[in-house]
């Protein structure tokens, strides 16, 4: 225990937890998104994740960026931000719909028992992973500097740079823009009924596999700016940390409530502050550990979250 | 394609028939064919007749013990996942679990200083792992069956995170001088060496021998019945008076305890324990072994379990195409679940009336879907 480890780099740590956060509450999104309304936790979508994060890397790398570059310039960071996006948010969707297709969708036709669909998604998440590995031959994959890392201004003495005000503030856009498509739109109308009743919601008219489609790919376009964002702010990619990073956003997700979206944001950012202090207390090698933990202690005391579990519940 | 399904399916079939009919002396004798077969598998004398099944690299007699272990895994998983229908994907955390209890009580490097046998640090390996086994279902058999999958992988990785990184357990250098399984030969010499895995696999072997008659006699007892209605429809089980929390506990505690001893054995054949040992995707292995095998089914399960182990043995070292097979081994385990869950959920080796469980499913299917 290192109290003062903790106190003296308290802004620090919490600033980078946020900024962690951010990324695992964008990918939180995905799984409660599937879970709210398929009741499954969509183990693949860890890969849907590193799909996005790889996309970015090769589109920067067919631009013409190595991992010595250096972007320079607000026109062109943003021109590179930007592109990268997108390449990463429709990579990730368009994984996150084969995984439907080819994984999911033949089960559902059977009515296969939970069980089986727990074990495709495993399959098909090693399978993407090894993939990856295999071509980038298990190396780490080095990333140009596209935004800097360098403190922009501090606050009460705690610096905070570019790449940390990007991630949350892209983080939070992202989740504002979910949030009105779910509770406003007329799809998100059809996905909240699929959700609370699935048979009912295909007597009225809805067509169930192209909500299913659509929650697909709204989980992956989350996941393919979370795939970026991280990208931006580590500098490094391996094709396995999409594992690590699932897990610990799965149990974000679980943290604030699974099904309920802005649980998995207030479950995101929680489990990334408190990780991150977590590791100052007890060091850095435990802060997986820590993370693990509080999943397993939140399902002995509260399995519904902080926030309860709300996309599937009819609300009177 | 499809005759061609149904004429395997009625050959199977028949197989299955011709084994229930014949004479209980024959059907003795079969098996103590196949018992006799794998004790003798190891001699050099005997396998080398064998064509294209001895691997290509190393020593056959320790291939055959990894073999082995894999199996009695497969055997321990299929009760958690097979039986009772939880899904489990940390199971190697629990051969961690009885590794380092092995190691931490017994070797020289531990900071506890015991130095006890081996022989007598494998019951509390057994009873260890399963103590964490009840600590780790408790609180989460409660809850519905998604949420023990991803608790059990975060267990294993918790366990595996505290193997690399606490001071206790010694990371990468690891435990090292953990005693042999006891015994010697009438010259004096050491029944358990380090240079001839033979005795360890004929060791392991014969504990397969007694888990398995355990297991299967378990299975067809009140205990066996409570895990299959519990599998079938859980609510249903409950209403009609089955203490399904307890059944469900029971099952996850002798798994774990089998993964223990899998462990325990492991340390002592080894001797050394370090972080390194325990790679999260081995329990997906052991889940990929027993899925394909056939789930519910112990001959399923080891056929898998034997199935998997040596596969990837064999192809170590064997280039296709300029491409190491071994490299791959994780995307085919990977493809294995997938496809065998969409076209032959059952397995290879099926049990019957997991069978008819998934043929009745699909005559459900719901209205939209």
């Amino acid at each position: 225990m290192d109290v003062n480890g903790l106190l003296s780099n308290f802004g620090e740590l919490t600033t980078t937890g946020l900024t962690q956060g951010a990324i695992y509450a964008l990918v939180a999104l995905g799984y409660t998104l599937v879970y709210g309304v398929l009741r499954l936790i969509n183990f693949a979508h860890s890969e849907v994740f590193i799909a996005g994060a790889f996309a970015a890397l090769w589109t920067w790398g067919a631009l013409g960026l190595t991992q010595d570059s250096v972007v320079s310039g607000v026109g062109q960071i943003v021109f590179y931000f930007l592109i990268a996006m997108v390449a990463a948010a429709l990579a990730s969707a368009a994984t996150a719909t084969l995984v439907e297709r080819v994984a999911y969708r033949p089960l559902r036709k059977r009515n296969a028992p939970p069980l089986a669909f727990l074990i495709t998604a495993i399959g098909a998440s090693i399978v993407m992973a090894e993939a990856f590995g295999i071509y980038t031959r298990r190396l780490p994959q080095g990333l140009p500097t596209i935004v800097s890392n360098e403190p922009w201004f501090t606050v009460a003495g705690v610096p905070v740079s570019i790449v940390q005000v990007l991630t949350v503030v892209a983080a939070l856009g992202m989740m504002i823009g979910l949030d009105f498509f779910i509770n406003r739109s007329r799809m998100g109308r059809g996905v909240r009924a699929v959700a609370q009743d699935p048979n009912t919601a295909a007597l009225m008219g809805v067509n169930k596999d192209r909500i299913i489609m659509i929650i697909f790919v709204m989980g992956g376009l989350m996941a393919g700016v979370a795939g970026l964002l991280y990208n931006v702010r580590i500098g490094v990619l391996t094709y396995s940390v999409g594992f690590l990073l699932g897990l610990k956003a799965f149990t974000a997700a679980v943290l604030g409530g699974i099904g309920n979206l802005r649980g998995a944001l207030l479950g995101g950012f929680l489990l990334g502050v408190v990780e991150n202090y977590a590791s100052g207390l007890f060091g850095t090698q435990w802060k997986d550990f820590v993370a693990f933990a509080v999943l397993v202690v939140l399902l002995m005391f509260r399995p519904t979250g902080l926030l309860g579990e709300s996309l599937g519940r009819a609300r009177v | 394609m499809t005759s061609l399904r149904t004429k395997l399916h009625d050959a199977r079939g028949q197989l299955s028939d011709r084994w229930h009919h014949m004479p209980k002396w024959t059907r003795w004798v079969l098996i103590a064919a196949v018992v006799v077969f794998f004790y003798a598998l190891p001699n050099e004398g005997f396998y080398q007749h064998l064509g294209p099944i001895p691997t290509t690299e190393s020593n056959f007699g320790q291939v055959l013990f990894t073999v082995s272990i894999y199996v009695l895994l497969a055997v321990g998983l299929n009760i958690v996942v097979g039986f009772a229908g939880l899904l489990d994907l940390g199971y190697f955390g629990f051969f961690a679990v009885g590794a380092y209890t092995v190691a931490v009580l017994t070797s020289p490097s531990s900071d506890l200083k015991t130095l006890w046998q081996w022989e007598m640090a494998l019951p509390l390996a057994i009873g260890i792992t399963m103590i964490s086994g009840l600590m780790l279902g408790t609180p989460t058999l409660r809850l519905r069956g998604d949420y023990l999958a991803i608790v059990t992988l975060g267990f294993a990785e918790m366990i595996r995170i505290a193997a690399v990184s606490s001071e206790f357990l010694k990371g990468q250098r690891g435990l090292n001088q953990i005693p042999h399984p006891p015994g010697e030969y009438a010259d004096g010499k050491p029944v358990f060496g380090v240079l001839d895995a033979r005795p360890y696999y004929w060791l392991v072997l014969t504990l397969i021998i007694v888990v398995v008659i355990l297991v299967s006699n378990l299975n067809r007892s009140r205990v066996g019945r409570a895990w299959v209605s519990i599998r079938e429809d859980e609510d249903a089980a409950q209403l009609m008076g089955v203490p399904t929390f307890k059944f469900k506990l029971w099952a996850f505690a002798m798994g774990a305890a089998i993964g223990g001893l899998a462990g325990a054995l492991f340390a002592g054949k080894q001797n050394f324990v370090s972080s390194q040992n325990f790679e999260l995707l081995n329990s997906i292995i052991i889940l990929a072994a027993v899925i394909l095998g056939g789930s519910g089914n112990i001959v399923g399960a080891i056929v898998g379990g034997g199935l998997v182990a040596y596969l990837i043995e064999r192809f170590r070292g064997i280039e296709l195409f300029g491409i190491e097979l071994y490299e791959y081994r994780f995307l085919v385990f990977g493809l294995t679940l997938v496809i065998m869950m969409i076209f032959r959920p059952q397995g290879l080796i099926a049990n019957r009336r997991r069978s008819a469980e998934f043929k009745d499913r699909r005559k459900e299917v719901a209205v939209g879907g």
